[in-house]
This record gives C-alpha cells, sequence and structure tokens, in this order.
C-alpha cells in the first residue's frame, strides 16, 4: 500500500561532503535494508529517491549528498520543516546470508548502517575519493577504509556473502569478482512506484524498472 | 466530469489503489509489436516541468491482450487503451485486435514527441481505426502544431468520438556540469507545470473548433487545475506527471475541486464546461448559493 505523508525534520548534520537528515517517524515503517523512499524536495516538481541509512524508534534517517537542485534543497532542511514521505519503495537486501561483507562506495554507503544494523554489525569495506568524504565512514562500524587511489575490490577478503551499494563502475568491478554479490543500484526516478518507466535498467538483457525489480538486484542478474 | 489518469502516468497493476481511485484508467501506448523502449537516461527534470523519453515501451498487442488485459479487468475500473503506431496500418490492426475486448474506450496516440517515425497523417489515421473498431475513439493531439483546431476538425470528420488535449511537447535539458544533454535520446516530451496553460488554450480552441468531448490534461495537480481545464471547454479531466510526485492526488484533488466549486458557487463541475466560452458572466447554476448578480471577478454588484 502506497502511503505519502508529510513528516518533521528533526535533525540535519553534516557527515564530511555529506548531510545526514532525521525526520521523526511517526507510525513510519523503515521496511527492509536498501528499500528507499521518495522525499520531497521543496521547490522541485519531483521527489528524490533515498535509501534508509538509520532507523531508530523515533528517527528515520537519510544521507544525502548535495549533487543537484533537489538534494541540495533537502540538505538545506532546517529543524521543524515538513517534508511529505512514500515508501518503503522496491525490493531491498536478502538477510538470509551466512558470512556477510558489506561494501560501500561514496555516497553509496547510505543504505549500509541501517543493513549492519540489521545483520548484527558484520565487517565492511568502504572507499571513498578523499579523506573528507571518508569521513561518513563513523556511521558503518567494524569498516575499514580505502580512499583513491585504492579501490574497495583490492580489499575484498573472499569467502563471504558480499552486499554492495556504490557507483555503478564498482558495482560492475564486484559483480565481475562476486558473482553472487548481492548489488544495490541507482537510477533517476520520478515515482519510485512503477508508474512513470524512467528508472529503466537492462536484466537478463531486457529494460527493467529499477524501483519495481530493484534497486538491490543480484549479481548475476 | 470524470477524473483519469494520462497515457503512460500510472501502472495500474504495480499500484492498483490509485487506479481505483480513478473513473477510468488509461493504459500506456500499445503498439503491434513489443517495444523495449528508449536507452536509459530517460527522464530530466527542469524548473517548469519534467522531460521523458521512455519511447513507448510495451509488450505489443498479442501478449497485452493476452496477459495484461485479463489483469486490469480485475481493478473493476473502465479501462482505456492508449493505441499508438508508425502506420496507418498499425493503428488498424491494433484497433481491430481490441474490437472484441471488454474495454471502455480506445485513445489514438497520435502525438508521441518520442519516437521518429510519425503516422502520415491524422485525417488517415483516425479513418483508419475508425472503420477498425466500433470501440469510442479519442484522438490524442499534440498542441505543437501550426493549426490545432483544424487537426480537431479533421480528427473530427475522420470519426473520432471525442479528443485528448495534450500530449508533451519536445524539450531538452543539459546536464549541469557536461552541458550534454541529459536523456539518452536528447530531446523528450515536457509535462508538467509548463504546460498547463498550452492545454487551456488548446482545450479552449479545440472546443470552439468541434462538438467533440475533450479529455484536458497537461499539467492539472490542484483541484484549481481541473476547474479551469473543465471552464475552458474539457468535459473530463486526466491527470499526469502529478501522479509521479503523489499517487494520492486523485483523492487530495477531488476534495480540492469540491472546494472550488462551492467557493463559487457551482452545484456540479459538469456545469463548470465551457463557461469561459460564455459572455455572459452570470453563469452559475440554478442551485447555486451564490447570488447571480453580483460579478464575483471584480466583486461589483451589477445589480446595485
Amino acid at each position: 500500500m502506497l502511503k505519502r505523508e508529510a513528516h518533521s525534520v528533526s535533525g540535519v548534520e553534516a557527515v564530511g561532503p555529506y548531510t545526514l537528515l532525521r525526520v521523526e517517524r511517526r507510525g513510519l515503517e523503515a521496511g527492509n535494508p536498501g528499500q528507499f523512499f521518495m522525499l520531497e524536495a521543496a521547490g522541485r516538481l519531483l521527489p528524490r529517491p533515498m535509501s534508509l541509512c538509520l532507523a531508530t524508534a523515533g528517527e528515520l534517517g537519510f544521507l544525502v549528498d548535495p549533487v543537484g537542485p533537489g538534494t541540495r534543497a533537502l540538505c538545506s532542511l532546517s529543524c521543524g520543516d515538513r517534508l511529505a514521505i512514500l515508501g518503503p519503495l522496491g525490493k531491498g537486501f536478502r538477510l538470509d546470508v551466512v558470512r556477510p561483507l558489506l561494501v560501500g562506495g561514496g555516497i553509496g554507503i547510505a543504505p549500509l548502517p541501517y543493513l549492519s544494523e540489521r545483520l548484527g554489525g558484520p565487517p565492511a569495506v568502504l572507499g571513498f575519493r578523499s579523506p573528507w568524504h571518508a569521513e561518513a565512514a563513523v556511521l558503518v562500524p567494524n569498516a575499514e577504509v580505502v580512499v583513491e587511489p585504492t579501490y574497495v575490490t583490492e580489499a575484498l577478503p573472499s569467502g563471504h556473502d558480499v552486499l554492495a551499494c556504490g557507483p555503478a563502475p564498482m558495482l560492475e568491478a564486484i559483480r565481475r569478482l562476486v558473482p553472487d554479490a548481492q548489488l544495490a543500484w541507482e537510477a533517476p526516478m520520478a515515482c519510485g512506484y512503477g508508474a512513470c518507466w524512467g528508472c529503466a535498467v537492462r536484466l537478463d538483457g531486457q529494460l527493467k524498472r529499477l524501483c519495481v525489480e530493484g534497486p538491490v538486484l543480484d549479481a548475476a542478474a | 466530469m470524470r477524473l483519469l489518469n494520462a497515457s503512460g502516468c500510472l501502472d495500474a497493476l504495480t499500484a492498483p489503489e490509485v487506479a481505483r481511485e480513478l473513473d477510468a484508467f488509461v493504459t500506456k501506448t500499445v503498439t503491434p509489436q513489443p517495444r523495449e523502449g528508449n536507452e536509459p537516461v530517460r527522464i530530466a527534470e527542469t524548473d517548469v516541468g519534467m522531460l521523458n523519453a521512455i519511447g513507448l515501451a510495451n509488450p505489443g498487442i498479442e501478449r497485452f491482450v493476452a496477459q495484461t488485459l485479463p489483469q486490469l479487468a480485475g481493478l473493476g475500473v473502465p479501462i482505456w487503451v492508449s493505441v499508438g503506431g508508425f502506420s496507418t496500418g498499425d493503428y488498424a490492426e491494433t484497433c481491430e485486435r481490441l474490437d472484441g475486448e471488454e474495454i471502455a474506450a480506445i485513445e489514438l496516440n497520435l502525438s508521441c514527441p518520442n519516437v521518429d517515425e510519425v503516422p502520415e497523417s491524422i485525417s488517415e489515421t483516425v479513418a483508419a481505426a475508425r472503420a477498425a473498431t466500433t470501440k469510442p475513439l479519442y484522438a490524442k493531439l499534440s498542441p505543437a502544431v501550426a493549426d490545432l483546431a483544424e487537426t480537431a476538425r479533421a480528427a473530427e470528420a475522420a470519426g473520432a468520438d471525442g479528443l485528448s488535449l495534450v500530449n508533451t511537447i519536445r524539450g531538452l535539458a543539459l546536464d549541469e556540469r557536461t552541458l550534454r544533454p541529459v536523456l539518452a535520446r536528447g530531446v523528450g516530451g515536457l509535462s508538467g507545470p509548463a504546460l498547463r496553460p498550452v492545454a487551456l488554450a488548446s482545450v479552449h480552441a479545440c472546443r470552439r473548433a468541434t462538438d467533440l468531448p475533450i479529455v484536458g490534461m497537461g499539467g492539472v495537480a490542484t483541484g484549481r487545475h481541473v476547474l479551469e481545464l473543465l471552464a475552458a471547454g474539457a468535459r473530463d479531466v486526466a491527470l499526469g506527471t502529478v501522479l509521479f510526485a503523489d499517487p494520492g492526488a486523485p483523492g487530495r484533488i477531488r476534495a480540492e475541486l469540491e472546494g472550488e466549486l462551492a467557493a463559487l458557487g457551482f452545484a456540479n463541475p459538469d456545469n463548470v464546461v465551457g463557461l469561459a466560452h460564455s459572455a455572459d458572466r452570470s453563469t452559475l447554476d440554478s442551485k447555486s448559493r451564490v447570488d447571480a448578480e453580483k460579478d464575483l471577478h471584480t466583486g461589483l454588484n451589477v445589480a446595485g
């Protein structure tokens, strides 16, 4: 059931170049790690898809990278501001894994804190483009951090169930190394619930909607 | 007044609760053969609307009839099927295939901005579709023509039962950093707020030009927007881009429309249809609570 309601901002804090946006939960389901929410961006026509970063009894948290007008609007919110939230949406990570290893790149670490919590704090490998960006690693427990020019694929131990989120080149590299990994992808979305067909990605040779089939997909797909 | 969705702006199978809030569900455009659509990136937001270049992705008429239609029938909402093609034969073939199906109407997508091939002429295409089906036929037109009223008259003469106004118009968005087109196809169809005055003008012009019922659409996001399209001459209204941001839009907009009607003293939205064309300013309906002698726009009491 699609549920879109206004929620109040309860916290806005800088984490390196990113902003951790907290909203009052008030009955909002957290969903599974890797699922996402459409967040209203003030002054913009379309909401922005954000995976859930943190879930407490009273708050949900989203890690936002201010890369465009919508995400900049989200990062400019203040405590007490209200924004409409739709979600949780899409398919998240499968949690029936034996030896989980979380892998994140840049803003792709966004779903990992909540995923880590749900999996009991498994080891993680995080990659960032600069030490400033790497400040966000504080959000993920048990993390080994690498900074460019070192890539996460150079620090991957073998024998793990990999759950990864990051830029497309990183996910493609992991897909080649770990064929049974679960990968969380990103695509521009207008709606997040299957209406617009804007987020089409090629799966099994066909263009399919990432918001319906994903955003978490098996690497083999 | 019926509230519909604009074709391609809702999937009733992934969001049935939204479709059930509408008076009819309009499908994504169906073509004779399956189409994958355009490569990503397919959508872009601009300051005044959004661009899409989906490219008529659809399963093709055979799979649509065999798999999609039976599932849509379970919704309990009248189904309008949007039909597209690249020749008059494509339209005729698809309409003929749908003629025996349980659908309420066919909308001919005569104006998709996201494919390169365009049908030869609207008149010939509507005539070919008319010959192929007894279903009510709505012609969906682009406002990006020299004389839309003339196009509307041609559609009427060729046998259309109604008009859907308007389709998107071509727009371009450039990437903030690279200054290259955001969309893989380059251009896309512009929808949302920027399209609304264009839709109003189109509905207004076609209401004068023909007697066909009009489904008005283009940037509708509030009850007030619905009211204005009705006044311009639309009998029904469709929601498009607003559904992307707000799947609860049908219920919200209906409630807003009730408020707008009450504020202006109309008992029924149908009594607003075409009012923008009336020279007589005391146009309130018989059940109005408002004194018809008062000019609502200027506040002047004409009688006094």
